[in-house]
């Protein structure tokens, strides 16, 4: 009987490898999120203008990030029993509310190392280096703080993989992938064979709000929390500036838009 | 020496590549630009009216697609074969991925959307835009090698009266780097394309529907400006997603920006507060836009617009 039963064990394991080698069954799809002021924060500095002032501001998970965490569930969904979709986030201890929120809206588990996103290569770096075993690798086209716009072009060139971005279509067929990308003034449409990284943007999914059940499930959801790969440095930060205050706006009675000509050519000199 | 990547459309250089070799001569030079795939031998020598010493053509055909991974082996090729150890590029859908790319093949350090020159009084220090547009960080590039994205407006093209030598530039391409393909594009021909627009002219919810948009496309013809809109309107279909101006669309950095109808939401000023003219026309005085702006009119839109445009079209 236990014979059998081993046997029967064996013969599933077996199954499971060739349903891995032929189909998207266990598509492991990562996201990588950041942990960012809310859009309508106002943005100050403390410490002699070196560190972000977070006093009264909102933060969320990267609104960019938001809908590749979106698209990320509807393919998981689509793929069925088996996949999954995991969470890196690259930020201290404070981002993980953040992290449980993507997990309450649909992640099944959690990636968080534990170092201060510092700049573009050095976050690009931490996630390569977990990334590895991914079939889809998304995120957002940026992050809204620091607006860098290259992760994902930089973990595609350290695995030696394609990426994409901004991409606002993305449509799985096995193991090939139909993108959409926005380019000045129009798309450009991609086909690219898995493993690539893609960095989305609206409209490739509608955010995900989490409902209670998600909110009660994420509590319990694995949250791993690894340190960060040493690596070198290639930028440093010296300190923040805030863009000098706006002049009062001239009004322009609505009747005299001639006078508003004028004042764009010979004063503005935009005209 | 400085390698500027300049990038092209339908044949010509974009003026955005100019701010770039106009950037790279501020920096002292010299430049050599280096262009990929399909451009215009007549647009090639030009460059060196504006800077350019040498440039560079990589003409195979397979380079008349932007591919990005094939686009960043040819600059790295590029970089070592000229031993230059700054590259400068401008900011673009294209521009941006390549410069990470390339910066990671050769260890250097990265910044875009810089907006200045570099300070290179102590290391090599440059002004970067952060948090759309609200504020600056400061940093040291300090690798060797430097990748420098420059943000719109960076510099401006000027015409130094040089004259530039076109050299074929000719390397192996590795069919790695085109695993992903470029099936099509969509592109609008022929329009003022909205990155880079000079002038734009953009409508918000104001406008009422989409039927109204003649009007403000008649204000924006006479201004050879590109025309924008705001979140709602790209929400409910009245205009392409691709007009979409603000914090999660396109962000503009034109010498002149005129919003009609819109009210100003801080995800919308973000996208456009790099603009050097802010105009916006409103019924509401009370519309939180007025404050971020350097001109502006209370009244209705539909009045002003084509007022506006007549008195465009006397003073020219």
């Amino acid at each position: 009987m236990f014979v059998i039963c081993e046997a029967d064990f064996e013969f599933y394991l077996s199954c499971l490898t060739f349903l891995r080698a032929i189909s998207l069954f266990t598509m492991k799809i990562l996201v990588c999120i950041s942990h960012v002021p809310d859009t309508t924060s106002k943005i100050n500095f403390v410490d002699n203008n070196t560190k972000f002032d977070v006093a009264g501001v909102q933060f969320i998970i990267g609104p960019y990030d938001d809908y590749a965490l979106a698209r990320a569930i509807e393919l998981k969904e689509a793929a069925g029993a088996g996949a999954s979709v995991t969470v890196l986030n690259v930020g201290l201890a404070d981002t993980e509310p953040t992290i449980r929120k993507a997990l309450a809206i649909g992640a099944d588990d959690a990636i968080r190392v534990n170092a201060e996103p510092t700049d573009s290569f050095f976050v690009a770096s931490q996630i390569a280096e977990l990334a590895k075993g991914y079939d889809l690798i998304l995120m957002g086209r940026e992050s809204i703080d620091f607006n860098g716009g290259v992760v994902h072009a930089i973990v595609g060139e350290l695995l030696g993989i394609p990426s994409v971005s901004p991409v606002m279509k993305l449509d799985l067929d096995g193991t090939k992938a139909k993108l959409a990308r926005e380019i000045e003034g129009g798309k450009e449409y991609v086909e690219v064979s898995l493993p690539f990284v893609a960095g989305c943007q609206e409209p490739i999914a509608e955010w995900k709000i989490p409902n209670m059940r998600g909110i009660m499930s994420a509590r319990t959801k694995p949250l791993k929390v690894v340190e960060p790969k040493n690596i070198d440095q290639t930028v440093a930060a010296k300190k923040f500036e805030l863009p000098p205050p706006k002049g009062a706006v001239k009004m322009v009675a609505a009747d005299n838009v001639g006078s508003l000509v004028a004042a764009l050519k010979n004063e503005a000199k935009v005209l | 020496m400085i390698l500027v990547f300049v990038e092209s459309a339908e044949g010509k250089i974009k003026r955005t590549s100019l701010e770039a070799i106009a950037y790279a001569h501020g920096m002292g030079g010299p430049v050599t630009a280096i262009a990929l795939g399909n451009v215009d031998a007549t647009e090639l020598t030009s460059l060196g009216k504006y800077g350019a010493q040498k440039v560079l053509h990589a003409a195979d055909s397979k380079l008349n697609q932007g591919i990005i991974q094939a686009y960043a082996s040819v600059l790295t090729k590029a970089m070592q074969d000229e031993g230059a150890d700054i590259l400068v590029l401008a900011n673009s859908s294209l521009g941006t991925p390549v410069a990470a790319r390339v910066a990671t093949k050769i260890n250097a350090s990265l910044a875009t959307n810089v907006v200045a020159l570099p300070d290179t009084s102590s290391g090599f220090v440059v002004k970067r835009s952060i948090y759309t547009g609200k504020a600056f960080s400061v940093v040291d590039l300090t690798k060797p090698k430097k990748v420098i994205v420059i943000k719109k407006n960076a510099a401006e093209p000027k015409e130094v009266g040089g004259t530039a030598q076109v050299v074929p530039f000719t390397l192996a391409l590795n069919d790695a780097d085109f695993a992903a393909s470029i099936t099509s594009t969509e592109k609008a021909t022929g329009e003022i394309l909205l990155p880079e627009a000079q002038i734009v002219v953009s409508g918000g919810r104001g406008m009422k529907g989409p039927e109204h948009w003649g009007m403000l496309e008649d204000l924006a013809k006479t201004l050879h400006a590109a025309t924008g809109c705001s979140k709602p309107v790209s929400d409910m279909g009245w205009r392409p997603h691709h007009e979409h101006v603000g914090q999660t669309g396109v962000k503009v950095a034109p010498q002149l920006y005129i919003a009609i109808g819109i009210s100003g939401a801080i995800q919308h000023l973000a996208g456009v507060n790099s603009s050097k003219c802010i105009v916006v026309i409103n019924k509401d005085p009370d519309a939180p836009f007025f404050k971020a702006a350097d001109y502006g009119i209370v009244g209705d839109a539909f009045e002003i617009i084509p007022k506006l445009t007549e008195a465009i079209k006397q003073s020219k």
